[in-house]
């Protein structure tokens, strides 16, 4: 664990060195504030305060977004080192594999936290003072942002798992922007191609909704809608909330990074620098 | 035999690549103190060998114990350092920054300054490595095998890269960490330096070991011919050249090529001459001519 400690003190360095943390900080809090100003109209039409709006237009917007940021931190993680030359005296140290990834991920982790901290929270804050804000809006910010945290860290360990697979950094960068049209745009489409096509049969009743849970990106959508009955309302995904369990969402996204970890643990054993 | 002591034991290693064995059957030993050059051509399978050692690579047959742990094992990369070919590190850290990381990662605690001094990299500690030499990327590794006192030192092409002052230090380094009672591998091309530097050499060929020995050992096992030159005085030069077998190679030399047990035979021979003989040099086989030999370029 010390070892892994060392890891993340190093990698963070690297990140504030080279302006990511400053990148992704600035990336969220643009996004997050233009939104909150873009999506301050139909307050009156649904009856919830403007923080609540804010929060479910950013909801879509953490879907696109905290893959995106993960994975262009992930893919370098075992690849750079690699094509660098690197991996091989960082591995003759007495760190086990998995806690060197375990020590990067900490350190992107956190980046990406402090990025949708001062992101979200700044909006929140931006539509709270302009449009008010209750109790439950709140918790619906607190929840965004810790599941898009979440979230990160699904795409963090895939990035990682992608770069022990693959030939290069620039090959893992290829596959990583694969995966994130996969998972957070293909899927989506395949699955609404699915439902039209069944038109309200049996796949549509009981199927869909966990083939959609599945995919880290929609359980993270799911999870904030189905927590919040307001955002649910302000986002229009009601329906496929209500047909699952409540736990089917918060396990999907808390197994999607452990699962992922392993798998990028595994994949790393077997590069042979 | 199997000797816990012993920084690095290898037996009857074996290595495939696919389907192509890149490693076969080698054994080597190194003793606590002992510098080993390990020699061969690119693809000779010296680093091949190393990256074994470290537990990077997994091998097919035979063993390796290094102080008795198996490679890779968290006691054995405790007592290894690595040196790797052309070493690079994260351009964003500085000096300081990267050698503190491997330092906490070996569980050292380590004089970062006095280590970063004693290569000479005092004066750039803070700079980042992105703006370093590939010189000074070089000495800032070797700052990284002199953490926490390695019982097994390996060093791949240590000397690339490295001006003639600089190869001076790193010799003197290696040096040190000998005294401290390291086993030191060093692979190279660089056959000049290592030459008076090692203790004992080993070549690889192919994959195979083809040679194991101290310099004289060597020499002896290969039989190859002492070059003896010798200076006529006057108009003698045509007498000795037809007494000694000789071939003359210009006006007033002969060089005569004797085998290691005649030498004494023909040295009394061209004694004997009295004052013909103005100057007697006499070269024994180099390290490059041994290397040729023994790599294959003289065998058939």
């Amino acid at each position: 664990m010390r070892r892994a400690f060392a890891i993340a003190r190093a990698e963070m360095l690297i990140l504030r060195r080279n302006r990511w943390l400053f990148m992704a900080t600035l990336i969220m809090l643009a996004f997050a504030l233009a939104l909150s100003f873009a999506g301050s109209a139909p307050t009156g039409t649904l009856g919830v305060d403007m923080l609540t709006v804010s929060v479910a237009s950013m909801t879509t917007l953490s879907v696109y977004l905290a893959p995106l940021l993960a994975l262009m931190m992930g893919f370098d993680a075992v690849a750079g080192d690699r094509d660098r030359g690197s991996l091989a005296l960082l591995l003759a140290y007495p760190a086990g594999r998995a806690e060197i990834l375990l020590g990067k991920l900490m350190a992107h982790l956190a980046a990406l936290a402090v990025a949708m901290c001062i992101g979200f929270g700044a909006a929140g804050a931006v539509a709270a003072w302009f449009g008010g804000a209750g109790t439950e809006s709140l918790m619906a910010l607190g929840r965004l942002v810790l599941t898009s945290i979440l979230l990160g860290a699904v795409f963090l360990v895939l990035g990682y798992a992608l770069s022990a697979l693959s030939s290069g950094a620039t090959a893992a960068a290829g596959l990583s922007a694969g995966v994130w049209l996969v998972f957070v745009v293909l899927y989506d489409l395949g699955l609404l191609g699915a439902v039209v096509m069944d038109s309200g049969g049996v796949f549509t009743q009981k199927i869909f909704p966990w083939v959609m849970v599945a995919n880290p990106a929609d359980a993270f959508r799911l999870w904030n809608v189905a927590a919040s009955e307001s955002v649910a309302l302000s986002s229009g995904m009601a329906g496929a909330a209500s047909a699952l369990p409540g736990w089917a969402a918060p396990l999907s996204l808390l197994l999607w990074p452990a699962l992922g970890f392993l798998l990028a643990c595994a994949a790393f054993r077997r590069v042979e620098p | 035999m199997d000797n816990a002591n012993s920084p690095l034991q290898i037996r009857a290693l074996d290595k495939f690549r696919g389907r192509t064995q890149v490693l076969h059957g080698i054994d080597l030993d190194i003793a606590p103190g002992e510098r080993l050059a390990l020699l061969g051509h690119n693809g000779a399978g010296k680093s091949t060998m190393i990256k074994a050692v470290l537990g990077l690579i997994r091998h097919e047959g035979g063993s390796i114990r290094i102080c008795g742990a198996a490679p890779g094992s968290a006691a054995a990369r405790a007592a290894t350092a690595f040196l790797p070919e052309a070493v690079s590190f994260h351009p964003a850290l500085t000096g300081h920054e990267q050698l503190a990381l491997f330092a906490r990662l070996s569980g050292e605690r380590a004089d970062i300054e006095g280590l970063l001094e004693r290569v000479g990299l005092g004066e750039a500690m803070h700079r980042r490595i992105g703006a370093y030499s590939k010189g000074m990327r070089q000495r800032l590794g070797l700052a990284q095998v002199l953490l926490g006192r390695p019982k097994l030192a390996l060093l791949d092409e240590p000397t690339s890269g490295l001006d003639p002052i600089s190869r001076q230090d790193l010799y003197a380094i290696i040096n040190e960490l000998a005294e401290q009672g390291a086993a030191v591998l060093i692979a190279s091309h660089a056959l000049t330096e290592v030459e008076a530097r090692t203790d004992r050499i080993a070549i690889l060929r192919k994959g195979v070991k083809v040679a194991d020995d101290t310099l004289a050992g060597l020499s002896a096992q290969a039989g190859l011919p002492v070059k003896l030159r010798v200076q006529a005085s006057g108009a003698h030069t045509d007498r000795i050249a037809t007494e000694t077998g000789g071939r003359r190679i210009n006006g007033a030399s002969v060089e005569i090529l004797c085998s290691p047990q005649q030498k004494m035979a023909e040295l009394r021979k061209i004694a004997a001459m009295g004052d013909a003989v103005a100057d007697i040099d006499m070269v024994p086989p180099r390290l490059e001519d041994l290397y040729r030999h023994y790599s294959g370029e003289d065998r058939k």
